[in-house]
């Protein structure tokens, strides 16, 4: 069966570009934009992989990634973070809420695919 | 302005011509009070027609007193000049 | 005999000789020829003011009745002279250097520039020259009454209040002729007395006329005395004879007033606003003192040494009745010797015409000094200093006082009636004037004395002498027969001439024990038990150790103006910076290269200004003009000066100031701290912030461009929209490094603007498609078309920038459910203000004073910009003139955009 992704991210380049990439490696990527209610969407679509913007309108993706966290219905989610920042703060700030991954902007095709791959849950 | 202990010492001893000067200062400050006193004494004389000595004599006194002032201050006021007058006040004082 | 008509025009010619005299050495004067002018025995003779008609005719009358005891207004003065050393050296130095005008300018001078004593000796100098002004015109009427043979005439000047009675109906052109008199001297007074508006208050011509006059009048009395001596007794041994029989043959003088009337003279003679200014403020030279000293003695001995053979001559030749206080005039006239009665008439005029004159001057000096200018100063409100009319302000004021005095004393004459009211105000004006020798003496000779010591004393001193003197001179007017006797109320100890139960005295002697004492225990006691102020100090020490600090007179020109003194003295009392910066602005303002300007007087103008604003006016003054004058105030007193007051002043507004400053001082340190601090942490998210901004395109590029690469299989239609993408985030990423070099370079003030007209609506208009372009969402916008009918003269594209950034903030940030934004244009005369108003929650209290810096963004949370948008506009508007700020008081975010009414002017 195809992997779920969801992809939450506010710049819209950015949400075609990862979605074009996926989709050729055969996720289903679903995308979402605002902060506000995205860990509600992430328990609603229960994805394998989250990709998560840490610069969010609405509500900063530390405080999504801690929201998804605290959800038991969501444990063991994986949670890629992206972000635009590139200090080693902002790396301890995303490990601290339990990131399993952090990529810093700009990033590489590959390496967020292999990225994506490794989170994937064997099945 | 300055303190007192901080001016210079005036020497007590001066040469010859300053000492002289001194002294000429001297003279001509008590000059007016000797003159005062000389035209005070007709205050002890006896009043009265009777009494009280001539008019003429009276008259006689007074103005010998004055040219007697007259002369020596004269005399003083020429020997004393101004620039050494302030200078030794300056010294002085 | 002489006709009234010739002896007129004897007057008029002596009158117009001395005109020619006046005028003679007052062009010689300027002309700078006048060496000769300045002669010892100008000076001395000008001294001869001294001896006034009181004395001239006075003095016969007063040997006729009382003997001896008109030589004690002599010898006083002789006693002065001959200890010149003492005193006059002292006054006359002091006088030159430090540019007294007057007895009340000294006073004044001395202890303070106190203006308050000023005013108070003026005031007494004017109360008690006026009578002896009025008697001066009295004398000449009496004297031509004898040639018109109307009568024996009213007694003029005698030491005694006994004198003959008035003569009642005086002709009325005698009455006429001391008018005539009046205006003339006033006219010559006003001539030669305030022609020039010499720093020294010299006047050349007038002291050549005075000392005209008193060859004139010492010629004239002699030339009696010699007539009488040889022409009339015979010789020397015979008028001793003579005398012998007369009823003065004996000594039979009131010791007390023998003594009292030699200190009086002698007081008077340095503290007479007439002695004053030809001693002192007149003196050319300082070595002419020196001569005087002897020489004016024995011009006063001249003037007395005939006066007893006069009286007693007359005495036995005229009828008895005849009033002796015109011996001079009517011996001659009866011995048939009319050229000789009308050469001795002309002395007493010459008496009379120098007296008034030089008292004139001298009183009107200090009514236009002292009582004109302050007021007209404060009238005008300080902008007198500014303009150039000050100098004919100061000569009006001088002519006008110098009318009034004469006037004012003619006025006196003529409403005393000239009868024997006026006979002894000679002494009783005496007394009122030697008030002023306690604070004269005490504040040459005692540093202790302070400005309120010699108000208490002149205080004390002329409220004696008005009491017990001035006032009960007038006669029942004033105080009745009854008062006199038994005192104010019936309190005998206050009657006025028994005060503290000291009756049976001699009037005058009883007034001048109390006046003189009380006033002097008074000046004592209060000056030991006040504290002077630093200037006082500082004049008590120039004052008292003149002859340390001047090795000589030094002359106007001589004092070099330093201003690097000025400098550092300006530094005490403004503090550096503000010393240096206004040093600065004028010698750029002169256009010199340095920091010291010329000491021009359009810089000490400015200088005294500055300066008075923190020492007051005259102290300012007296520093500036201290410095610049080059008197013999060493710039290390004034430094001392200005630090003591800068020390006092620093020490007072500590005090008041200080918990408002500490508490002032505190809340500004924690406002920085905290800005620095948010300015710190905006700084670290400015720095992220821009780093996303940066990274955000630039993934969208990585991205795509390495789909481009390694793809093979993409379809026509899916290149060129990734192609698009590309080119779109690479233009985003330019325009963010143009924001970012826009505000470097318009902080560095280097931007060129572009001018043009336009229409305030047509730039809103702008804006407004502008930032909506491409967003569909509700954000919608309410405007008055109507009111932004304006025309503008700006960059209107600058201009349209700024709208379009506030519009954009109100649509990112305005969380309202139905966003709307107000424009609103308000005319507010000189400016135009536009406010953009939100529906949102506006900006919280706390970040409004950090929206505009330039790392600064709302808050982590809301993306947008880089948060330079605000920081972007404020550089705007400051480079249009205008301003841009938060508007406090509205429901939601505000920001006003202030725009002058001549932004053409602003931008340059």
């Amino acid at each position: 069966m195809t992997k779920r992704l969801l992809l939450i991210e506010d710049e819209p380049n950015i949400i075609e570009a990862i979605g074009f990439i996926l989709a050729r490696d055969g996720w289903h990527v679903k995308s979402h934009t605002s902060g506000k209610d995205a860990a509600e969407v992430a328990r609603r679509e229960r994805p394998d992989v989250v990709i998560l913007d840490v610069m969010l309108p609405g509500k900063s993706g530390y405080d999504i990634l801690r929201e998804i966290r605290a959800d038991d219905s969501l444990a063991g989610l994986p949670v890629l973070m992206l972000t635009a920042r590139g200090q080693s703060k902002d790396r301890e700030l995303a490990e601290q809420a339990g990131a399993n991954r952090f990529m810093t902007k700009p990033f590489s095709n590959s390496e967020v695919l292999d990225a994506v791959r490794a989170l994937a849950p064997a099945s | 302005m300055s303190d007192p202990e901080a001016r210079p010492v005036s020497p007590v001893f001066f040469e010859r011509r300053t000492y002289r000067r001194r002294r000429l200062q001297d003279a001509a400050r008590i000059l007016p009070l000797i003159g005062a006193f000389a035209w005070l004494i007709p205050l002890l004389w006896p009043r009265g027609a009777e009494d009280g000595p001539p008019m003429s004599q009276a008259l006689i006194y007074v103005f010998t007193i004055w040219v007697v002032l007259i002369v020596v201050g004269a005399i003083l006021s020429y020997r004393l000049t101004l620039g050494e007058a302030a200078e030794a006040e300056r010294s002085q004082e | 005999m002489i006709s009234f008509n010739g002896l007129v025009a004897i007057c008029l010619a002596y009158v117009v000789l001395l005109f020619a005299v006046a005028f003679f050495a007052d062009g010689a004067a300027r002309r700078g020829r006048g060496g000769w002018l300045r002669s010892p025995m100008v000076y001395t003779l000008s001294l001869s003011v001294y001896c006034t008609a009181w004395t001239f005719y006075g003095a016969v009358g007063s040997a006729a009745r009382s003997g001896l005891e008109y030589l004690t207004i002599y010898l006083g003065p002789t006693l002065v002279m001959i200890g010149w050393w003492w005193v006059l050296r002292k006054l006359v130095r002091i006088g030159r250097s430090q540019r007294i005008t007057s007895v009340a300018d000294l006073v004044s001078s001395r202890y303070g520039k106190s203006n308050l004593l000023a005013v108070g000796v003026t005031l007494l100098s004017v109360t008690a020259t006026t009578p002896y002004i009025a008697l001066q015109l009295q004398s000449v009427t009496v004297s031509l009454e004898v040639f018109s043979g109307s009568g024996t005439g009213s007694a003029i000047g005698a030491l005694a209040t006994d004198a003959a009675s008035g003569d009642g109906n005086a002709p009325a052109q005698s009455a006429n002729s001391a008018f005539l008199v009046a205006l003339g001297l006033a006219l010559f007074t006003v001539i030669f007395g305030t022609r020039n508006l010499d720093a020294n208050e010299r006047h050349h011509g007038v002291v050549m006329a005075i000392a005209v006059e008193a060859v004139v009048k010492l010629f004239a009395l002699m030339a009696v005395g010699v007539f009488v001596v040889w022409g009339l007794s015979g010789g020397i041994a015979e008028t001793l004879a003579r005398i012998e029989a007369s009823p003065l043959r004996s000594w039979d003088i009131n010791g007390g007033r023998w003594a009292g009337l030699i200190f009086l003279s002698a007081a008077a003679f340095i503290c007479l606003p007439r002695m004053f200014q030809v001693l002192v403020v007149e003196s050319a030279d300082e070595d002419h003192l020196r001569t005087a000293s002897w020489a004016f003695p024995l011009y006063l001995l001249l003037m007395s040494v005939f006066v007893v053979p006069i009286a007693v001559t007359g005495l036995d030749l005229l009828p008895a009745g005849a009033n002796p206080d015109l011996f001079v005039v009517t011996l001659p006239l009866a011995q048939g010797q009319t050229e000789l009665a009308v050469l001795s008439f002309l002395g007493g005029f010459s008496s009379a015409t120098s007296m008034v004159i030089v008292a004139s001057i001298a009183v009107s000096t200090m009514v236009s000094n002292h009582i004109v200018m302050p007021l007209w100063l404060r009238l005008t409100g300080g902008r007198a200093s500014m303009s150039g009319d000050i100098r004919h302000v100061v000569l009006t004021a001088r002519r006008v006082s110098i009318v009034s005095v004469v006037l004012l004393g003619y006025f006196y004459y003529a409403l005393s009636g000239g009868g024997t009211a006026l006979a002894s105000i000679g002494i009783i004006s005496f007394v009122g004037a030697v008030q002023v020798l306690p604070s004269v003496l005490g504040g040459i000779f005692w540093r202790g004395a302070t400005r309120l010591g010699a108000l208490a004393g002149l205080f004390t001193g002329a409220t004696l002498w008005a009491y017990t003197l001035f006032l009960p001179s007038f006669g029942p007017v004033i105080f009745s027969a009854e008062f006199m006797s038994a005192g104010p109320f019936g309190i005998g100890w206050l009657a006025p001439h028994a005060l503290f139960g000291l009756s049976g005295m001699d009037p005058f002697l009883h007034a001048l024990l109390w006046s003189m004492s009380l006033n002097a225990i008074a000046f004592f006691v209060v000056s030991v038990a006040s504290f002077p102020t630093p200037l006082e100090r500082l004049q008590g020490a120039q004052f008292v150790n003149i002859f340390q600090h001047s090795g000589g007179p030094r002359s106007w020109s001589a004092g070099v103006a330093q201003t690097e003194d000025l400098l550092i003295m300006s530094q005490r009392i403004l503090g550096s910076d503000q010393a240096i910066a206004l040093f600065r602005r004028e010698a750029r303002r002169m256009g010199l290269k340095g920091d010291l300007p010329e000491p021009e007087p359009g810089f000490l103008e400015t200088l005294e200004r500055e300066l008075a604003g923190s020492v007051g006016a005259a102290t300012a003054h007296a520093m500036v003009g201290q410095i610049v004058g080059g008197t013999s105030v060493s710039v290390q007193d004034l430094i001392a000066v200005a630090d003591e007051s800068a020390q006092l002043m620093e020490y007072s507004a500590r005090l008041e100031a200080q918990s408002a400053e500490l508490s002032r001082t505190a809340r500004q340190l924690r406002e920085a701290n905290q800005k620095l601090t948010r300015l710190s942490v905006q700084k670290d998210a400015f720095l992220s912030q821009i780093s996303h901004e940066l990274r955000t395109p630039m993934s969208s590029i990585r991205a795509f461009s390495e789909i481009l690469r390694d793809s093979d299989s993409l379809s026509d239609a899916e290149q060129s929209k990734f192609a698009s993408i590309i080119h779109d985030e690479t233009i985003r990423l330019t325009r963010l490094l143009d924001d970012i070099l826009d505000l470097s370079v318009m902080e560095n003030g280097r931007v060129s603007l572009n001018l043009r007209e336009g229409t305030l609506s047509d730039v809103i208009e702008r804006a407004v498609a502008a930032a909506a372009a491409g967003e569909g969402d509700g954000l919608r916008i309410q405007r008055n078309h109507v009111s932004e009918v304006v025309r503008l003269h700006t960059d209107l594209d600058r201009l349209a920038q700024v709208f379009i950034n506030l519009i954009a903030n109100a649509r990112k940030y305005c969380e309202a459910e139905k966003p709307v934004l107000q424009i609103r244009v308000r005319d507010l005369g000189d400016a135009i203000c536009v406010d953009f108003v939100d529906n949102g929650q506006g900006v919280p209290e706390e970040s409004r004073d950090m929206i505009f810096e330039k790392f600064s963004r709302m808050s982590d949370q809301k993306a947008g910009g880089a948060g330079l948008g605000l920081a972007i506009c404020r550089q705007i508007m400051e480079r249009l003139g205008g301003t841009i700020s938060y508007l406090p008081g509205e429901t939601g975010g505000a920001f006003r955009v202030r725009l002058p009414r001549d932004a053409a002017l602003a931008a340059e």
